[in-house]
């Protein structure tokens, strides 16, 4: 029971009131309107910032790679190997004397190129997978979902290692190998959510206006369940970036001389004991950007689940 | 009627919000003794949450505030949330208007009912089972063992709301506050379920608040009737006065309701007056 | 006035199988005339709705035969039909997509059938429920329950249907608001010629809208009155009868008979 009566609204002018104003006047100010409230519940969540400050480091990071990288990511120098860190070196030299700040800058970029991509890849064919299933019911339903459930029986680095000894290793090997993994859990989520919202009467006054099952599931349904998936999504990215740096690690992903994080802390295991900072320094990146995702995860769940509003 | 049960002086209810501070409910007073007040108004009148605020339910982001907020002996606005959980169930009821809600459901209606019972008096488990069963029969339940087994999924919603009944007076309170108890259910069934409160509260003494939006029966079954409007109390009067209310948002309430014997072309409208957010 | 718009012999709805199986319409008939109101009453599943989820071509599974300005109504999905008949829900909070303001819900049927003026045609139907433009851009979280309700009426005007089936329209309305809705569906019938069938379960509204009303009570029809029986209190069954003066309030001395049934349940 919401009381309707509004006393006191505070008189800013501008940009403010335009976001807060009763009467809309076009479609753009409804979205902004829309996106300005979340925004003001995102913003209440420090977690949430630092999430999101996480994110945009690290794309600021891949992007300006080139001008943040003290040295060639590439360069060997054999008479400055193993060096620790220092002013000349600030996360020290690995084995072959490569600069570590600049290899896990340039790293970034593949980090984020696996992020994107796997997103990209998993989140529509799962949304697509599971909307289908949970709208038309049936056998179409079952069939699909035994198919999500013969993915979801294995582990998901077991299964990419599988995928990626059949394909061959290889970057673009690994990124579909861990796409290939990532959907059935957005599937399964989507047609959840499916179930739910097919027998709402908006669905029911649709179908009475005529339109095909496929207008409904795209324009309709979808919409539904987008938000939901965009959260699953960015949960998943710590472990897909996980996936990704095991398989790195076991040398299935990227191929040397590639800065990928995952391979770099897989040679820098031979010398922990005596350089330490050849193991920790990409084992943070990894942890801190997984921990980043995590934080918007969470975050943008309080702010686009439908059932917190 | 001679001292109330629960008095209720000035008592507001507001919450923030991004557009600015809400008001709910406005420095409404009233008391309430052995005797059913209705309290009736639309949805956003307020109605609700003045039932919430006196058992202090309110969600966290409410504030609350009151002059006067006195059942019995107990200084409810001082109260703190130990004092309260002693209050609430044992000597103020709460009625909802879904037992579905209300009721755990992976535990049986009976089991519930006696949980009800030893919370607030120390009984062996045998006393109170014989206690669940004579209030199931209080409340009409014709075979109160086999009902006594059943889950929550397993009753009608007329079934489910005397069980909420029977759990809420089990204890004895002194006051019971039902918000909506019957909105959910046939009409035929409703009026059973209203006759099982009617007799309970008249035979047990009990005050009573019976919260909702429908004013037939709420002039029908209540004793006095309270009318909220944008989270004030704008008219309160004997329920068999309501036809002869003043107030022009009851007046214009009472003419927009569509009537079984009488056909007008179009219904009145009520058209609402910005002087009676102040009044 | 000429034959019959809406003609309904003998339908049956049932769900599950076997031992629970369920005959939520058990052989219904019924005629409603051109420009009439025709009222269904009953309580919570008497099959009221049900009947409304067959003629409209939402639910396919049911037998018997119906027809809708002479079309016989398919038992698969049939677009065609849109143009014919609509319908507005219950819960105006349900019935609004939650991600699509006014406008696009307004524009999706004139999409679907590839109509063309969509924004005069939005204009002319926000008009007619009473909305202004200004409303066009709004989400369904902005809107109060009758501003919804409007917008549920004008998107099944929009495809300039002749046959609006109303499930119980006003019963999650507050009463002021249920008046102004209730006008609202007398000035849409009179000036756009429509012909309504009401579910309700409350006898007022039915009294105020329809002109003859059938009365339900587990699946089937107990009788049919016209609105004079009804409001004088002429009816046959007693289960009516009931229904009839629970609908007056609360009364102590009133003994129903469902007292009884619910009691032995």
């Amino acid at each position: 029971m919401t009381a309707e009566v509004r006393t006191g609204a505070p008189a800013h002018g501008g940009l403010r009131a335009w976001l807060l104003a009763e009467t809309v006047t076009s479609p753009a100010q409804a979205r902004a309107q829309k996106l300005y409230l979340g925004w003001r519940r995102f913003a209440s969540n420090p977690l949430a910032l630092i999430g999101l400050g996480i994110v945009v480091m690290l794309i600021l990071l891949a992007i300006f790679a080139p001008l943040v990288a003290t040295y060639d990511p590439f360069a060997q120098s054999l008479e400055r190997r193993l060096l620790p860190p220092s002013g000349a070196h600030w996360l020290g030299t690995d084995e072959l004397g490569r600069d570590i700040w600049s290899r896990i800058a340039y790293g970034a970029r593949i980090t984020l190129m696996i992020v994107l991509l796997v997103a990209l890849i998993a989140a529509p064919l799962g949304l697509l997978i599971g909307t289908v299933a949970g709208y038309l019911g049936g056998w179409v339903d079952v069939a699909l979902m035994r198919l999500v459930d013969v993915f979801l029986s294995f582990p998901g680095l077991i299964l990419a290692l599988a995928f990626v000894a059949a394909l061959g290793s290889g970057l673009e090997n690994a990124i579909i190998a861990i796409a290939l993994t990532a959907w059935p859990p957005i599937a399964r989520l989507a047609r959840a959510e499916t179930l739910t919202v097919r027998r709402a009467d908006y669905i029911a006054a649709v179908r009475l206006a005529g339109a095909s099952d496929l207008r409904i599931i795209v324009r309709h349904i979808m919409p539904i369940c987008i938000p939901s998936v965009i959260i699953r999504i960015t949960l998943n990215m710590a472990g897909i970036i996980l996936t990704a740096a095991g398989l790195g690690f076991l040398g299935l992903g990227a191929q040397p001389p590639s800065p990928e994080w995952g391979a770099m802390l897989s040679t820098g295991r031979a010398y922990m004991l005596g350089s330490w900072w050849l193991a920790a320094m990409p084992g943070i990146a990894i942890l801190v950007v997984s921990l980043g995702f995590n934080l918007l995860g969470d975050a943008l769940r309080d702010v686009l689940d439908p059932r917190a509003s | 009627m001679s001292e109330p049960i629960l008095t209720v002086d000035g008592l507001s209810v507001s919450f923030r919000s991004p557009q600015g501070v809400v008001q709910a409910v406005r420095g409404i007073s009233f008391t309430v003794g052995r005797e059913k007040v209705g309290i009736v108004g639309e949805s956003g009148s307020g109605k609700s949450m003045t039932g919430r605020a006196i058992l202090k339910l309110t969600p966290p982001s409410a504030q609350v505030s009151a002059r006067v907020l006195r059942f019995r002996d107990i200084d409810l606005a001082k109260a703190d949330e130990r004092a309260m959980r002693a209050i609430r169930g044992d000597r103020i009821g709460m009625i909802l208007q879904d037992p579905k809600f209300a009721l755990n459901p992976v535990q049986t209606v009976g089991r519930q009912i006696a949980e009800a019972f030893r919370i607030h008096r120390s009984a062996s488990g045998a006393e109170a089972k014989d206690r669940t069963l004579a209030m199931l029969e209080a409340v009409k339940i014709r075979n109160p063992r086999r009902v006594f087994d059943l889950y929550p999924h397993e009753v009608s919603g007329g079934m489910g709301q005397r069980i909420m009944i029977a759990m809420m007076l089990i204890p004895e309170p002194d006051l019971l506050i039902a918000d909506e108890p019957t909105s959910a259910l046939d009409v035929t069934v409703r009026l059973s379920v209203l006759r099982i409160l009617d007799e309970l509260v008249s035979d047990r003494g009990l005050g009573l608040i019976f919260i909702s939006h429908d004013l037939n029966l709420v002039a029908t079954f209540c004793d006095r009737v309270l009318i909220m409007y944008a989270g004030r109390i704008v008219e309160s009067l004997p329920a068999i006065e309501l036809h002869r209310a003043q107030h022009p948002y009851t007046r214009g309430l009472l003419e927009s309701l569509p009537r079984i014997n009488e056909r007008r072309e179009r219904l009145p409208v009520l058209t609402r007056d910005p002087a009676w957010l102040t009044a | 006035m000429s034959g019959p718009v809406i003609c309904v012999r003998d339908l049956r709805v049932s769900f599950g199988r076997g031992a629970s199986l369920i005959h939520a319409v058990d052989g219904v008939s019924f005629d409603v005339a051109e420009g009439e109101v025709f009222g269904l009453v009953g309580e919570s599943g008497c099959g009221k709705s049900t009947i409304l989820r067959a003629i409209s071509g939402l639910n396919t599974e049911w037998t018997g035969s119906a027809t809708i300005a002479g079309r016989p109504v398919a038992h698969r999905r049939d677009p065609t039909m849109a143009r014919i008949v609509q319908m507005v829900f219950q819960d105006p909070y349900g019935s609004l997509h939650p991600k699509h303001t006014v406008e696009t819900a307004l524009m999706e049927p004139i999409r679907i059938h590839g109509l063309d003026s969509g924004a005069r045609r939005i204009d002319r139907v926000l008009t007619e429920v009473g909305l202004s433009p200004a409303f066009r851009y709004r989400y369904p979280h902005q809107l109060s329950g009758g501003q919804r309700q409007r917008v549920a009426i004008a998107r099944a005007l929009i495809l300039e249907p002749r046959v609006l089936l109303l499930d119980e329209p006003t019963s999650a309305l507050d009463v002021s608001v249920q008046a102004e809705i209730l006008n609202l569906l007398s000035d849409i019938k009179r000036m756009e010629k429509l012909t309504y069938v009401l579910v309700s379960h409350d006898f007022g509204v039915i009294a105020h809208m329809c002109d003859r009303v059938a009365v339900m009570n587990h699946g089937m029809m107990l009788e049919e009155l016209t609105v004079e029986d009804l409001m004088e209190g002429r009816m046959r069954h007693d289960y009516t009868r009931d229904l009839y003066e629970a609908s007056a309030g609360y009364s102590r001395r009133l003994q129903t008979r469902a007292d009884e049934a619910d009691a032995a349940a």
